[in-house]
């Protein structure tokens, strides 16, 4: 027995540059399924067959998130294998969930490591595991600890999570990592029509682009909150509404030479365009916010979709309006 | 100005409750409350229909028709002709 646990790769609670750097890496997007770690069972600090049992997906933000916050602690750490992807996510998917965490204490033989028979998990596993078929199948209780890892220290003094700790919360600095990731998905269409509108038709109608889509990507996912109306569609039309006022006015301004056909079709491109762009990548955000439901996303799709797609063809007949008026006349 | 987000599919049939809380405990958002001996929904508007909380009821008290809740999901699968909308 005592020759399996020393089998066990042990890891600390410190994390190292390269870490840091990894993180980095991952939160901008980059190989974003190749953040890895081996599943499997490991030690933290020097546990005996008392300590607790920890587990996590082998994505390396999760496993570093949990492994940091157990500074001074003894314990295990059971990894499961989420291919890389977070515990929440994974839970979704079913990947973290009740047959891979069967199976890996049953492959870990983790009965004969530790004595008692529970196991911590994190509370946002909580979509992929069923607690009494755990129990069921292997003997080991769950019990859900809190959302945060960094809440364990807290939590393991008496088993318990406060409200809070079992709350997900989405405040301005959760919102504001997201952003690397977000501007990244859009990138190619940013830099590709952003270019080409230069190009051919000047730096406002580029910028003009650009600022619908970093509406967005940026504005958007700092603002949420504070964007009127409930629905993420209805916030980004807003949004866009006001960037589209912006570069509408700017339009004006700078073209006053043109004649009023001109300056009318190319605002009502401005103002049709702007809004069902940013709208639509509003809508989209919802994936990336921690508290929007398949009803709800459903919904607005079919309420608030037809609407963008509506005004985009209207924008883009204006816009094609404009370009012929300019040739022709 | 309609609000998308006050229906969702949450249902909790309270005959069927045991008290043993695991809804509780798994809900992100406060959802539910200990009331007595059985669970009470007090922020319904507020689930996500993540369904930790069907998935973990051990007396299925509780239903909820769980999904993604990501209309980037929603639009990939209906392009690709899925049923159910995933993270890819």
């Amino acid at each position: 027995m005592i020759g399996k646990i020393e089998y066990i790769q042990n890891v600390t609670s410190e994390l190292t540059f390269s870490n840091y750097l990894d993180h980095f890496i991952a939160r901008i997007g980059i190989k974003r399924d190749k953040h890895l770690v081996p599943p499997g069972l490991y030690k933290i600090g020097n546990p005996s067959s008392d300590s607790n049992v920890f587990v996590t997906a082998n994505y390396t933000l999760s496993f570093d998130a949990l492994r940091s916050s157990l500074k001074g602690i003894d314990g295990y750490i059971l990894v499961l294998d989420t291919k890389g992807i977070n515990v929440w996510c994974a839970a979704g998917k079913g990947t973290f969930g009740t047959d891979e965490l069967v199976k890996k204490i049953k492959e870990s033989e983790l009965e004969k490591i530790v004595d008692h028979r529970k196991i911590i998990l994190p509370q946002l596993g909580g979509p992929g595991v069923a607690a009494h078929e755990v129990k069921n199948q292997t003997g080991f209780r769950v019990l859900y600890g809190p959302v945060l890892a960094k809440d364990l220290p807290e939590y393991l003094k008496n088993n318990k999570a406060t409200p809070e700790m079992r709350s997900v919360n989405f405040r301005l600095k959760d919102r504001l990592i997201l952003i690397p990731v977000e501007i990244v998905g859009m990138l190619l269409p940013l830099i590709l029509i952003g270019t080409i509108l230069y190009f051919t038709l000047g730096i406002l109608p580029s910028l003009a682009f650009s600022s619908s889509i970093l509406a967005g990507v940026v504005l958007f996912p700092i603002l949420l909150p504070w964007l009127p109306t409930p629905n993420f569609s209805t916030k980004g039309f807003i949004l866009g509404g006001i960037v589209a006022i912006i570069f509408g006015i700017l339009n004006i301004v700078i073209n006053n030479y043109s004649s009023l056909v001109f300056l009318t079709l190319t605002t009502l491109v401005v103002l049709l365009v702007i809004p069902s762009v940013t709208a639509f990548l509003s809508l989209n955000f919802t994936g990336a916010t921690t508290f929007t439901s398949k009803s709800g996303v459903k919904k607005e799709i079919y309420t608030f979709f037809p609407k963008m797609v509506w005004m985009f063809a209207g924008g883009i007949i204006f816009f094609i309006g404009s370009i012929l008026y300019k040739i022709l006349i | 100005m309609i609000n998308a987000y006050t229906y969702n599919t949450l249902v909790l049939i309270k005959e069927l409750c045991n008290g043993c809380r695991m809804c509780y405990y798994v809900c992100p958002h406060g959802v539910f409350k200990l009331n007595g001996k059985v669970i009470d929904i007090i922020k319904k508007e507020d689930c996500m229909e993540c369904g930790a909380c069907q998935l973990n009821c051990p007396t299925k008290a509780i239903t909820v028709d769980s999904g993604v809740g990501c209309a980037t999901a929603m639009f990939v699968a209906s392009l690709k002709r899925k049923k159910e909308p995933a993270c890819s």
